[in-house]
């Protein structure tokens, strides 16, 4: 196909107007969401960068690279930036702003300005945290422990506060948007058990932003209030109790990592029945599991506070509970599997990201079942185990699940197709860099080289040394998709209306959509996932 | 959501392009409410947890320091207030049944109404400020323990009360004038007859504010004012 | 489906309650029932808090279901991070 050189561009959400002020006015769903894209890659380079830094310090043993303090703020503002600014977004914002209602066949989002608003509020506090980080930065770790965070610690406390408080309200208003969306606006004939699971996992999401989101915002007001007026609320020296800031710090923030796992789970169940040429085993199941991690993840939040002084009658409750809320996450593992047996694949850029997720997400998820168990907690809490726990489960899971979404909507998205071959070349550099990363670091932290800390004993250099160069490799994987998936927006094969002959309402209207979707509002009489009546795709997928 | 007249609706001013019919706007905007005071339950409620642990552990302390706070002025509010709901529900009734000036009278009643729990609280904040009950350098709170006169209350303690005291009827003030916002901007709308009986949604959902509102100060006024007043 | 139209008398037999109840929380508090006072009270408020739900903000009234299942829900994780969080501090000195 002619890439190009074509006679008369059809109108889509792209053409239809230009300028900057119709981007940065815009209610386009579509727009909005390219306007996220913009804003979670820019915040993605900046965790990245403070990343590499840590990196680079834990090459040696001694502290030589930076100052105890600076390291402190290095890996406190690398967690807030990858937490707040690129995964809670990252999915929903990007993928779930731009399909959720393409998928369930409408026209725009319930509420297009709360959408912009959502966006604006976002920025605002990404303007807010990064003018915190050149003027000073924060050292008390993104978890905000408190006294330290409210009484001792002399950086910019309050400001990384407030910016956190305003990023939660963009969190809100985009789930709060996706719920209504979701029960309001379906097409006629998209039942319930009609949606794709990518927005079954999208409503799981929305429903825990709504719940969880207000109690973060609230703790963060009375750490403010607190380091300001020295109130004693969470200072043990004046009848507080630093625990309560625990307690209502991780009631919001467990369910968050739920947040960004769920719709990385929504795209994966899009990519391997399509990769499969196979329905999605037990879609049910699936749907459910979505609600079961979204109500249960918010029962567990106390096993992040198994030695900080809880009860040992709570901690065995939740300890107990912890385990009940991988049961849901297996049960996906086994219908994606399940799905694929017997299926013919294809090992498509965004299959080999699925693949990956499935892998290193079961890691990750079943090395949380070690930390769920109270005695095994004890040695390895706060140590390079519980970092490499998390990191398989956001980034061997969720961004890997991000890229491959990224990946196969790709062609919805731009209109063009990005080259092939180099997609799974990056895949494949991002996996196992990844792996290089991250599996040291399970070593260590059973080793007992604690987190935090910028020195460490000679005898985990090796180790660590291996870690870096993992990372370094991973920079590189992620870095590729960037420059071809630019690249592509100009030289790339224009795309078909669906190249990958997938299921979905979005893939039944033009590569790019116009700006109202649909040139018809469809009505939908037929079940999701129909891939036994969905012919392949007639032209292979070759290496561009 | 198939057969359902939409001709007429769909020539609605008040229609939005993204909507099919003014009833599919409607719900979706009555559910988004609904949905942000979920959020708003979440958000009071993580200070009402904060309050209830440390009213949990420091108990005398906390009595002591809640019969500091004038019942009166407090009971007075609370009748404010659900005087305001009483006034909301018949403002939105009077858009149901089209009548402009009863929607008018009734929101300006509510304002008024609004206004008077502000001015309330500012004399009792006033009244706590006089008598160093503020938390902060100047935090004095001289009192013994109820049923103890031997023994005085801790400071520290009653601090956290006072601390989230102010935190809570605090924020609830904030929402209240946010409220008096919403309703001044509704009060000019309706007086310009925006709201007839097909089409009073900003009226329905603002009036779902000022009741959520009004449900957290009837939960605050007996956990904030009424913890022991036995004497 | 049209917004019900609540007659006046309705609205005005609610709003008395709820200052009958206000008056009654008032005066209770200063009677001697041990640790049922604070039962009494958030009894009554909850009392007063369903009234408004019910009657005032519609949900009595109203076909649409979803409505109901948001607010229990909310309640329910409100229940949620109180009833865990209140199982540590209950039984600390248990231990």
């Amino acid at each position: 196909m002619a890439t190009a050189a074509i006679t008369a561009e059809r109108e889509n959400y792209l053409n239809q107007e230009y300028g900057i002020k119709s981007w940065l006015l815009t209610v386009d769903h579509k727009r909005i969401a390219l306007l996220y894209l913009l804003s979670i890659t820019f915040f993605f380079f900046i965790g990245g960068f403070f990343a590499l830094l840590i990196r680079l310090e834990l090459l040696t043993p001694a502290g030589d690279l930076v100052q105890g303090d600076t390291y402190n703020k290095l890996f406190t503002m690398h967690g807030q930036v990858m937490v707040f600014f690129f995964l809670i977004p990252s999915i929903p914002a990007v993928l779930g702003n731009f399909l959720v209602p393409l998928m369930i066949g409408a026209k725009d989002l319930a509420f297009p300005r709360i959408n912009l608003l959502s966006w604006y509020l976002y920025i605002i506090a990404g303007i807010l945290m990064l003018h915190c980080m050149l003027t000073g930065g924060v050292d008390t770790g993104w978890t905000f422990y408190t006294p330290f965070s409210t009484a001792f610690s002399n950086t910019k406390v309050i400001e990384a506060g407030l910016a956190i408080f305003i990023s939660g309200f963009s969190s809100i208003l985009t789930g709060l948007n996706f719920v209504v969306t979701i029960h309001r606006m379906r097409a006629p004939g998209m039942t319930w058990n009609r949606l794709p699971l990518f927005i079954w996992a999208h409503y799981a999401t929305s429903i825990i932003q709504l719940l969880g989101t207000p109690v973060i915002a609230v703790t963060l007001v009375l750490v403010v209030l607190e380091r300001a007026l020295h109130l004693g609320i969470f200072d043990p020296t004046r009848g507080g109790d630093p625990l309560l800031f625990q307690h209502l710090f991780w009631f919001y923030s467990h369910p968050a990592v739920y947040i960004m796992i769920l719709p990385a789970m929504g795209v994966v169940t899009e990519i391997v029945p399509c990769f499969s040429r196979k329905r999605i085993f037990g879609y049910k199941f699936v749907a459910l599991s979505s609600i079961s991690i979204a109500v249960f993840g918010f029962l567990v939040w106390a096993h992040h506070m198994f030695v900080a002084g809880i009860s040992l009658y709570s901690a065995l409750i939740f300890s107990a509970l912890s385990y009940l809320v991988a049961v849901p996450s297996a049960i996906k593992v086994f219908n994606w599997t399940a799905t694929m047996y017997k299926g013919s694949i294809t090992f498509s850029t965004p299959m080999l990201y699925a693949f990956g997720f499935i892998g290193l997400f079961t890691m990750g998820g079943l090395t949380g079942l070690f930390l769920a168990a109270l005695g095994i907690d004890v040695h390895v809490t706060d140590t390079y185990f519980v970092i490499a726990h998390f990191h398989y489960i956001m980034v061997g899971g969720a961004v890997m699940g991000y890229l491959g979404g990224m990946h196969f909507w790709w062609p919805k998205i731009s209109g063009r197709m990005y080259p092939e071959s180099l997609g799974r070349l990056a895949a494949l550099i991002v996996f196992l860099g990844f792996n290089l990363t991250f599996f040291p670091q399970f070593i260590l932290g059973y080793l007992g080289m604690p987190r935090r800390y910028w020195q460490y004993p000679p005898e985990f250099q090796v180790l660590n040394v291996l870690s870096t160069a993992g990372s370094t490799i991973l920079a590189v994987g992620y870095l590729l998709p960037m420059v071809y998936f630019l690249w592509s927006m100009r030289y790339g094969k224009v795309a078909p209306d669906n190249p990958w002959g997938a299921s979905g309402l979005e893939w039944m209207t033009s590569s790019p959509p116009p700006t109202f979707n649909f040139d018809r509002p469809p009505v939908v009489d037929w079940e999701a996932y129909d891939y036994e009546n969905i012919p392949a795709p007639q032209e292979a997928r070759s290496g561009g | 959501m198939a057969d359902r007249p939409i001709a007429v609706e769909q020539h609605n001013p008040a229609l939005k392009h993204h909507f099919v019919d003014m009833e599919q706007q409607r719900e979706a905007s009555s559910l988004g409410m609904w949905l942000f005071l979920a959020t708003e339950i979440m958000f009071f409620g993580g200070m009402f947890c904060a309050y209830l642990i440390y009213r949990y552990w420091y108990f005398p302390d906390f009595a002591a320091a809640s019969s500091s706070l004038d019942i009166t002025l407090g009971t007075a509010n609370t009748a404010v207030l659900i005087c305001s709901s009483l006034t909301v529900v018949m403002a939105v009734r009077a858009a149901q049944l089209g009548k402009r000036q009863q929607q008018v009278v009734y929101l300006a009643l509510t304002l008024v109404l609004g206004l008077a729990f502000l001015g309330i609280k500012g004399i009792e904040w006033t009244s706590k400020f006089k008598e160093h009950h503020i938390p902060g350098p100047t935090f004095n709170f001289e009192a013994s323990l109820p049923g103890h006169p031997d023994q005085p209350v801790d400071q520290h303690h009653a601090q956290l009360f006072f601390s989230l005291y102010f935190a809570m009827t605090g924020m609830h003030a904030l929402h209240m004038i946010i409220g008096v916002a919403i309703f001044t901007y509704l009060l000019y709308r309706a007086w310009k007859g925006a709201y007839t009986p097909e089409y009073h949604t900003p009226l329905e959902n603002s009036g779902l504010y000022w009741h959520f509102v009004d449900i957290v100060w009837i939960y605050l006024f007996p956990l904030l004012y009424l913890i022991d007043r036995k004497k | 489906m049209s917004e019900p139209i609540v007659p006046t008398i309705t609205n005005v037999a609610v709003w008395l309650t709820l200052l009958v109840l206000t008056g009654v929380t008032a005066g209770v508090a200063f009677i001697d029932l041990g640790p049922f006072n604070t039962v009494v009270a958030l009894v009554i408020a909850t009392v007063k808090a369903l009234l408004v739900v019910l009657i005032f903000m519609h949900v009595k009234y109203t076909s649409e279901k979803l409505v109901k299942v948001v607010v229990i829900s909310a309640i329910f994780f409100l229940a949620l991070l109180l009833g865990l969080s209140l199982a540590d501090y209950t039984t600390r000195l248990l231990m």
